[in-house]
């Protein structure tokens, strides 16, 4: 199968050199062929997994359990300013 | 010494003949003699290392000891904690200092383990040799020339040499059990659920789960009873799981009655010759132990990997969006726009292998493949649950070769991800199922380690202790050690 993997980088957000682009192509595709085995599969009627376990999401009370730990969980940002992550301007 | 397990060590601790200092430096002492070979670990603070056990001591002398008090445990660089770097062996977390300690951290803390340090692993744990570290690829003791497996080949590396007496490492696809075949140690993957997932960084979340890697199933079983546990903070950790005595299942010392499962499908052309020599081997043994063995057929075998190629490339491409240089980790220079940042800080950052598998999972979850692909996946995934089920209507446990061939070259299989894929092929089952997985020494081919690999259903890790156990107790496989890492006192 042929992919549109610029296509698909710029779901992903990654941003690939035409190098990357033109390596990446074909292994993905290689890939793909061989997740089509799946194909001959029959799974008429056959449900999803959604947990290994089949377990119910667990429900928790609606309290506040995680703390006040704003400067501790912002110091590994790449930068931020008075509580706030800084990012690029994103409206002109 | 230094090859003695961690029950043995333990021994020594409470009968007043060493110290928790001694180990220690013991450890941290062969760590700085072998690691420039090995490159099993990416981290090691030694002042920190014996201010633990100093402070381990301390409590031994006022306190009763805790279960794991005064042991050297390393972990894999995957599981966050609040002392040094966790990287995950990538460069998008070349920074990055984690402002709290993942659930399985604080429990080993709390059991008075010393951690020894952080241990190389495939970036993000995606691989099976430890080639796609970010800090370089990790050597087999036993062949350097050859890999560890992987992803928790720092972990095995590291068990293996005696630079730690156990690691802990995660599985997603056999990242505990593969490298521990390879490296002629024992790791177990227990049943999904069991063990708490809250900080440890997530690459597939149906699929991780963490675990030991150890000299023997006695230590496993060990530092399993510590780790596991339901965690209100993580969704998938289940409560009211069935207990286990650990430790008493380790007591066994045969097979009688055990009705364990041969699955005909793990007995195929591409496997090694010699592998699978010393597998029928250990299955012969098992039967001189009491047990009988089931010949089973689990049909849906040949689809696992291909399912898995499908699942966890799908869950790590939504799992790793969160690298986003905004919260944390690697941003890239002078960003011109907010998709420029995203975007090049995300190529830079991400090694090859990742960027494969957040591709092929962003295709798979895409507008018009989501049905042909993850759908597709999950149902196959509930079809290889059920052939377990069905086998285990007839058998206690399963035995197979943890890996159809022993520990390659290094560079043997970087050209072509598929074949690399391959080599988890014995493993990746147990994860869909979310059952326990075990793999143990059974003995050598082509000189390097071979393993066995046990397999029961969900929460019966003590069916598998205690078949490991016997097993262990009958044969002298886990008293081999690599010759270049051993012979010191």
């Amino acid at each position: 199968m042929d992919i549109d993997v610029n296509k698909v980088a710029m779901l992903a957000r990654i941003r690939l050199t035409d190098d990357e682009a033109a390596e990446l192509g074909p292994q993905l595709s290689g890939i793909l062929g061989y997740i089509e085995a799946l194909s001959e599969v029959n799974t008429e009627g056959v449900a999803a997994t959604a947990h290994p376990h089949d377990a119910a999401m667990p429900l928790r009370a609606n309290v506040v359990t995680n703390g006040n730990r704003r400067d501790e969980l912002q110091a590994p940002a790449p930068k931020t300013e008075s509580g706030l992550y800084v990012v690029p301007k994103v409206i002109e | 010494m230094p090859f003695s397990s961690l029950s043995e060590i333990k021994s020594r601790l409470d009968a007043g003949e060493t110290t928790a200092v001694e180990i220690a430096q013991l450890y941290l002492d062969r760590i700085a003699a072998h690691n420039d070979v090995l490159n099993a670990f990416v981290h090691i603070d030694a002042d920190h290392v014996l201010a633990q056990a100093k402070a381990s001591d301390k409590y031994r002398s006022e306190h009763d000891a805790r279960p794991l008090e005064g042991l050297p445990i390393a972990v894999k660089d995957i599981f966050c904690t609040q002392d040094g770097p966790t990287r995950c062996c990538s460069k998008i977390l070349a920074d990055f200092h984690a402002p709290y300690d993942a659930q399985v951290i604080t429990h080993l803390k709390e059991a008075g383990a010393v951690l020894v340090g952080k241990t190389n692993m495939d970036e993000f744990a995606m691989g099976s040799s430890n080639e796609t570290s970010a800090f370089g690829p990790c050597r087999n003791p036993w062949d350097t020339d050859t890999i560890p497996g992987g992803s928790s080949g720092g972990s095995a590396a590291a068990v293996a040499a005696a630079l730690t007496p156990a690691a802990l490492g995660t599985d997603t696809g056999g990242s505990i059990r593969q490298p521990a075949s390879l490296t002629g140690i024992t790791g177990l993957k227990p049943t999904y659920g069991r063990v708490s997932r809250r900080g440890i960084i997530a690459f597939a979340s149906s699929l991780d789960q963490a675990g030991p890697m150890t000299r023997t199933v006695k230590d496993t079983a060990m530092i399993t009873s510590v780790i596991s546990g339901h965690d209100s903070g993580d969704a998938t950790s289940v409560d009211n799981a069935p207990a286990v005595d650990w430790l008493g299942a380790c007591d066994a010392t045969d097979m009688k009655g055990l009705k364990v499962g041969r699955p005909k499908e793990y007995f195929v052309d591409g496997m090694d010759a010699e592998v699978r020599a010393s597998i029928e081997a250990a299955l012969e043994k098992c039967k001189e132990l009491g047990a009988e063995i089931v010949d089973i057929s689990l049909p849906h075998t040949k689809y696992a990997v291909a399912a898995y190629y499908v699942i966890a490339p799908s869950e790590a491409s939504a799992n790793l969006s969160r690298y986003d240089s905004v919260r944390y980790g690697h941003r890239c220079e002078n960003p011109k726009d907010l998709l420029d940042m995203y975007s090049r800080s995300r190529d830079e950052g991400f090694g090859s292998e990742v960027k494969r598998r957040i591709l092929t999972g962003a295709f798979a979850l895409s507008s018009g493949y989501y049905d042909a692909y993850y759908l597709k996946a999950q149902q196959v995934r509930t079809l290889i649950q059920q052939d377990f089920i069905k086998a285990f209507e007839a058998v206690d446990i399963i035995a197979t070769p943890t890996s159809p061939v022993t520990a390659f070259k290094l560079g043997e299989k970087t050209d072509d991800p598929l074949t690399m894929y391959l080599s988890d092929i014995y493993t990746i089952a147990v994860n869909l199922a979310g059952l326990p997985g075990l793999s143990q020494p059974c003995g050598f081919a082509n000189d390097m380690p071979v393993g066995l690999q046990w397999i029961a259903p969900a929460w019966r890790e003590d069916t598998i202790l205690s078949a490991a156990s016997a097993y262990e107790a009958a044969t002298d496989w886990t008293t081999k050690v690599p010759a270049q890492f051993g012979g010191e006192a």
